[in-house]
């Protein structure tokens, strides 16, 4: 389907030079589509350029738990059977992929 | 005996069961025959799991027998995202659409132990991500008040589930309005609370930092029995808060006698529809007469929300999304070599907006960009949150409308992701916050659609929220309307 461009933000180098880091295969027709709605998403975001944002200390997380340690003890669970019951390929109590080394 | 069982509160069921006017397995079958006669229309449910909610509601029964805990027999939906122990749990992916968790999430522990039945699945945005339920991989939900229109997203099956009267209450997450704007849709209420306030253990992750686990329900008061439920420290989340649950329920008393209400003259712009501000100026008029005091405030960065949202919540989404990899579960596409698998699955196994999402925050983190988009959406984050710390310095709770309009139709703003973006305009804000809120009716547009009113109050303020929320629902001019198209 042919789109509208907005006002590119970022080029079609860029879009599967991000789809490479985020695993994700495209094909040519996603590549276009996510190009614009990642250009016109990319414009909208500019709006926080408007804020003067020195000296403001970022936000990562709210909440108040910290980060509480717990007993670093054996639970072991789930059993292997039950973590091993919704693998795509297994072999024995292993985890099958294809070759990573040759 | 009454014939139309699924129509009870939590509050009705409670004492009827109790009081053994019916039993758990009668009240569960009422629902499961509702589930039979509206499914059809709304989609709502991705899993009916009929024998094992039977199972359930015979022990409950015989629970009931002897003193029954909080929820012994009622009926509750359960949003796709949480795992459960044995049943599918595909939070309306391909990617997951044969996944069956070896373990339940801390909350559908906790209503199990509490004695709940669990009639099913409920449809959702793939991943939670959306507006209007439409991302599923399976399929839109239907508002239950117009077919022809969405009931809202993520948790769009729970909102229309509870509507509808298939379950009494149902479980949702929310992460930038996913439980509030489904709420104010289907005209049912939804409360999204403090963040830490519940568990997220066993919640499929979108965005740590906001994500947050709530009940939809027909009423105050039974979202007020199902927060007590729900609530409280858990060891294996480490950002659950170890404060107290207090008793919800009992602090329903009707008394909001100078209680400080503030009203955002941010919150009433371009673009809302006429009849959803007259509404909620309608209801403000109600707590005034019933003693609070309205003012106006200011939330100065409010219209900053949304753009920093969409930086920190995909972010985070493109980080807990790595996990898709076809290796441990999920699905797995035909692969030569492992990089091949993992590009290939993923293309095969995500939807279009999942796969936005994911390129999106990826971007955002990405090496040149960190600075310029991640880095300074958390400032900007910074600025919101004070705004609401400055705020409540003024007011007790914050009231503004929950979506800038009522329910739109199916494939109006599925062309355009920024518009969708825009209908959780309202609601995003308190999530960077980390705030508790609340969606509930307070009134219907022309065509009958529900509109939602939304309050906001400070950390762990649930009860003042669920208070006022009270309040407002003893003084509605009109009861709830059942809705129309089922």
């Amino acid at each position: 389907m042919p789109v509208r461009m907005a006002e590119t933000k970022i080029g079609l180098d860029g879009v599967r030079h991000v789809a490479r880091l985020a695993r994700l295969e495209l094909d040519a027709e996603q590549e276009a589509r996510l190009q614009h709605d990642l250009s016109a998403i990319l414009e909208y975001i500019e709006k926080l350029n408007e804020l003067d944002l020195g000296g403001v200390e970022p936000t990562a997380q709210v909440g108040e738990a910290g980060t509480p340690m717990r007993d670093d003890v054996v639970t072991n669970q789930p059993a292997a059977e039950a973590a091993l019951a919704n693998a795509p390929a297994r072999e024995g109590f292993w985890f099958k992929v294809p070759k990573i080394i040759e | 005996m009454n014939n139309e069982l699924f129509r009870l509160t939590i509050s009705q069921a409670q004492a009827a069961l109790r009081r053994r006017e019916f039993s758990a397995v009668e009240l569960t079958r009422a629902c499961l025959e509702r589930i039979s006669a509206v499914e059809p229309k709304l989609n709502a449910f991705l899993t009916v799991a009929e024998s094992e909610a039977l199972i359930q509601a015979a022990a409950a029964d015989r629970r009931l027998a002897n003193g029954a805990p909080a929820l012994c027999g009622i009926p509750i939906g359960i949003k796709d995202i949480f795992a459960t122990r044995g049943m599918r749990t595909t939070c309306a992916s391909r990617i997951l659409e044969n996944f069956v968790p070896p373990f339940d999430a801390t909350v559908v522990a906790r209503l199990r132990e509490a004695g709940a039945v669990f009639p099913g699945k409920l449809n959702m945005d793939e991943f939670a991500m959306g507006s209007s339920t439409e991302n599923s991989a399976f399929g839109p939900t239907r508002n239950p008040y117009d077919l022809a229109r969405v009931p809202g997203g993520s948790s769009g099956g729970s909102a229309a589930a509870v509507a509808a009267d298939e379950c009494l209450a149902a479980l949702g997450t929310d992460t930038g309005g996913s439980i509030r704007q489904p709420a104010a849709l289907c005209g049912v209420v939804g409360i999204k609370p403090t963040y830490s306030r519940v568990s997220r253990y066993g919640v499929v992750a979108f965005a740590s930092s906001l994500d947050q686990v709530g009940p939809l329900t027909k009423t105050v008061r039974d979202s007020a029995i199902m927060m007590r439920a729900l609530a409280g420290v858990d060891p294996r989340d480490s950002t659950c808060s170890a404060r107290p649950v207090p008793d919800y329920e009992a602090a329903l008393n009707g008394e909001i006698k100078n209680l400080r209400i503030g009203v955002p003259k941010e919150f009433f712009v371009e673009g809302m529809q006429p009849v959803v501000d007259s509404a909620v100026r309608a209801a403000l008029k109600r707590l005034e007469a019933d003693g609070a005091a309205v003012g106006e405030i200011s939330l100065p960065h409010s219209q900053y929300a949304v753009a920093t949202y969409y930086l920190i919540a995909t972010a985070e989404a493109s980080a807990n999304l790595a996990r898709y990899d076809g290796v441990r579960y999920g699905l797995r596409a035909e692969a030569d070599d492992l990089s091949e698998l993992y590009g290939r699955t993923r293309a095969q196994g995500f939807g279009p907006e999942v796969k936005r999402r994911i390129m999106l925050g990826t971007f955002a983190l990405s090496s040149g960009y960190y600075d310029a988009y991640y880095l300074k959406a958390q400032r900007v984050r910074t600025l919101i949150r004070r705004d609401f710390e400055a705020a409540f310095g003024a007011c007790d709770v914050i009231v503004t409308p929950t979506s800038p309009t009522t329910a739109f139709r199916l494939g109006e703003k599925t062309q355009d992701p920024l518009q969708m973006y825009l209908s959780d305009i309202f609601t995003i804000s308190v999530n960077l916050a980390g705030l508790p809120a609340l969606s509930m009716p307070c009134g219907y547009d022309g065509n009958g659609l529900p509109i939602g009113l939304q309050i906001i109050g400070p950390a762990f303020g649930e009860g003042v929220i669920l208070r006022v929320a009270d309040a407002l629902e003893r003084s509605a001019p009109v009861p709830r309307r059942r809705p129309a198209a089922v």
